[in-house]
């Protein structure tokens, strides 16, 4: 009894300081972005006097007026348009290519679907140098289309992958069953495979959408007129050569940040679900 | 009718297979051919001149090894202390305690933010505003005034600065496929171990390290490639390359191509020579992976 005691109490001590790590390890993530978004509410002259994480007043006009900085609203907007525009298409053409890769046959499917593997483990750093030549050869630089079908080229390889490794799952029975009803192919893919695959479905579209929505470097490359960058690059016109606006910059950053911050927030289970099974197939 | 039925097939997986031959694959021909040539990629003629970018690389190009050299700075970091604390919040969560959930979505926020948000967040707290710069008042709060430091304009502290910053918004890559892991080990393992008068530290060293050691190495290879193209952090964080003192090899290609006189076959070879030391560095891992089991 007495031992029981003592092992009982040694656990709740041992548990607590795990809990005060790992809580300090919690604020720590948070910290920061609290921050970010009380000290977009603050002005300019108070921002680094009043350090308290609870501002007297509350300049929400910030927004408002970050969003009408140079076109920042706008490409808002474009982020939004390149985000739907390219998750939208990735999850039709990986998920055509996914079924053609796990129940039809044709010549070369293997070849084709290692090609697709391939590209998600050989890293090419300097892949922007080209592509900047090839849209420029195509006319497509400094167009949306030319940066939504890079987007789309890169979520390929992973999203052919997931929806693949979910159709192999799907019994040949459901399918079989469907053609004697008189299901084509297609009908088969849009009817039976896409509806049983909701669980991957979420997984791709949350992914894609976190890379697009993320995406620097093409965008850089690739927009040279302000109208039409999207957020990321966008947040530059805030730093200001001399004087930096900082409450403005922060709401920018938060505009930034936030609509992210809440999918991932709502879609966090199938996130975490599409790293783990990511991590496992490397 | 057999004809039409392949045919039929190879429309499904016609506009996956013609946007990435056109946006992927026809782009990484050209990377190698491009990599020969002197070209400032607006003029019509290219000059060949055979294997002289890479020369140059190599032997010359010494802001590309000092490139090479803060980036591996900041994968050294990452892959020793931020894989090692990962490691440890794994453990920590990986047993019957409450909030285990909680703790991993909470993890994994700094990760799906992007670089560049995450550059300028850190920007503004760790600035050199007199008295604004949160890190200092802390370490001033707790009795170190003299640690008070301009961390992000001083070259000494720059480049640690951005490896500490990297981790911050890196860890919870490690912990999620450490945990991940974790939890794939039976817990019999561990039972019977105990039964027969293994302690904690030995449970650790006998049965999880060993068990753990292929999603060490999946871990460590992520790390590297991550941490070796990090580069939006440090625009964000730093600004640029602050004088060779915070330049990566992205930041050294971008430039390449970008700078007043743009050397796009020279990109390209940095490029190449790039990937291929990456590639080889996954590869190492991989075969030290396997003979590890």
């Amino acid at each position: 009894m007495k031992y029981a005691l003592y092992y009982k109490s040694k656990k709740v001590f041992i548990n607590t300081l795990i809990h005060i790590f790992l809580i300090s390890v919690a604020i720590t993530c948070l910290y920061p972005l609290l921050w970010m978004i009380v000290s977009s509410l603050k002005t300019q002259d108070i921002i680094f006097k009043d350090i308290s994480l609870i501002p007297q007043q509350l300049h929400f006009e910030n927004y408002a007026n970050a969003l009408r900085e140079e076109g920042f609203g706008r490409s808002f907007v474009n982020s939004i348009f390149y985000t739907s525009v390219s998750v939208f298409s990735v999850v039709i053409i990986a998920s055509l290519a996914g079924f053609a890769f796990s129940r039809l046959r044709f010549l070369g499917r293997t070849v084709l679907f290692y090609m697709f593997m391939a590209a998600m483990m050989i890293p090419i750093p300097a892949s922007f140098v080209p592509l900047y030549f090839l849209l420029n050869k195509l006319h497509l630089r400094d167009t949306p289309a030319g940066y939504i079908l890079c987007m789309i080229s890169v979520g390929l390889s992973v999203s052919i992958f997931l929806f693949k490794t979910f159709f192999d799952k799907i019994p040949r029975e459901l399918e079989d069953v469907a053609r004697i009803d008189g299901c084509s192919k297609m009908g088969i893919w849009w009817h039976v495979a896409l509806p049983l695959a909701k669980p991957v479905l979420a997984v791709v579209i949350v992914l894609n959408a976190l890379n697009v929505w993320n995406e620097y470097i093409l965008a850089l490359i690739i927009f040279d007129s302000r109208k039409f960058m999207p957020l990321q690059v966008a947040l530059q016109i805030f730093q200001g050569e001399f004087v930096t606006n900082y409450p403005l910059l922060m709401a920018g950053l938060t505009i930034a940040a936030l609509p992210i911050i809440i999918v991932y927030l709502l879609m966090q289970k199938y996130i975490i679900k599409g790293i783990t099974s990511g991590a496992v197939f490397g | 009718m057999k004809i039409k039925d392949t045919l039929e097939n190879y429309v499904f997986v016609l506009p996956a297979v013609a946007i990435f031959s056109i946006f992927y694959i026809i782009p990484f021909i050209w990377v190698f051919r491009l990599g020969l040539f002197d070209w400032d990629g607006i003029s019509f003629t290219k000059t060949f001149v055979g294997l002289q970018n890479f020369k140059e690389i190599f032997l010359q190009d010494r802001n590309w090894w000092q490139a090479m050299w803060n980036a591996s700075y900041i994968t050294l970091i990452a892959l020793t202390l931020q894989n090692i604390f990962a490691f440890m919040l794994a453990l920590a969560c990986d047993r019957e305690i409450r909030m285990k959930n909680f703790y991993r979505v909470i993890f994994f926020i700094p990760p799906v933010l992007s670089e560049i948000v995450v550059g300028m967040v850190w920007r503004f707290i760790i600035n050199d505003i007199e008295g604004a710069n949160i890190i200092n008042r802390l370490l001033a709060g707790a009795g170190f005034p003299n640690l008070m430091h301009h961390w992000l304009s001083d070259p000494k502290t720059v480049l640690t600065t951005v490896a500490a910053v990297h981790c911050w918004k890196g860890f919870g890559w490690g912990f999620l496929i450490f945990l991940a892991g974790l939890q794939t080990i039976p817990h019999q393992l561990y039972e019977s171990a105990q039964v027969d008068g293994a302690n904690a530290w030995q449970l650790l060293k006998k049965i999880t390290i060993p068990l753990m050691i292929p999603v060490m190495v999946l871990v460590a290879i992520l790390t590297v490639l991550g941490s070796m193209q990090a580069f939006a952090l440090i625009l964000g964080l730093v600004g640029g390359e602050f004088a060779g003192h915070t330049s990566v090899p992205v930041l050294r290609i971008l430039s390449s191509m970008r700078g007043s006189s743009p050397r796009f076959g020279y990109a390209c070879a940095q490029g190449i020579s790039f990937g291929m030391i990456l590639v080889i560095i996954s590869f190492i891992q991989y075969r030290f992976s396997n003979k590890g089991q």
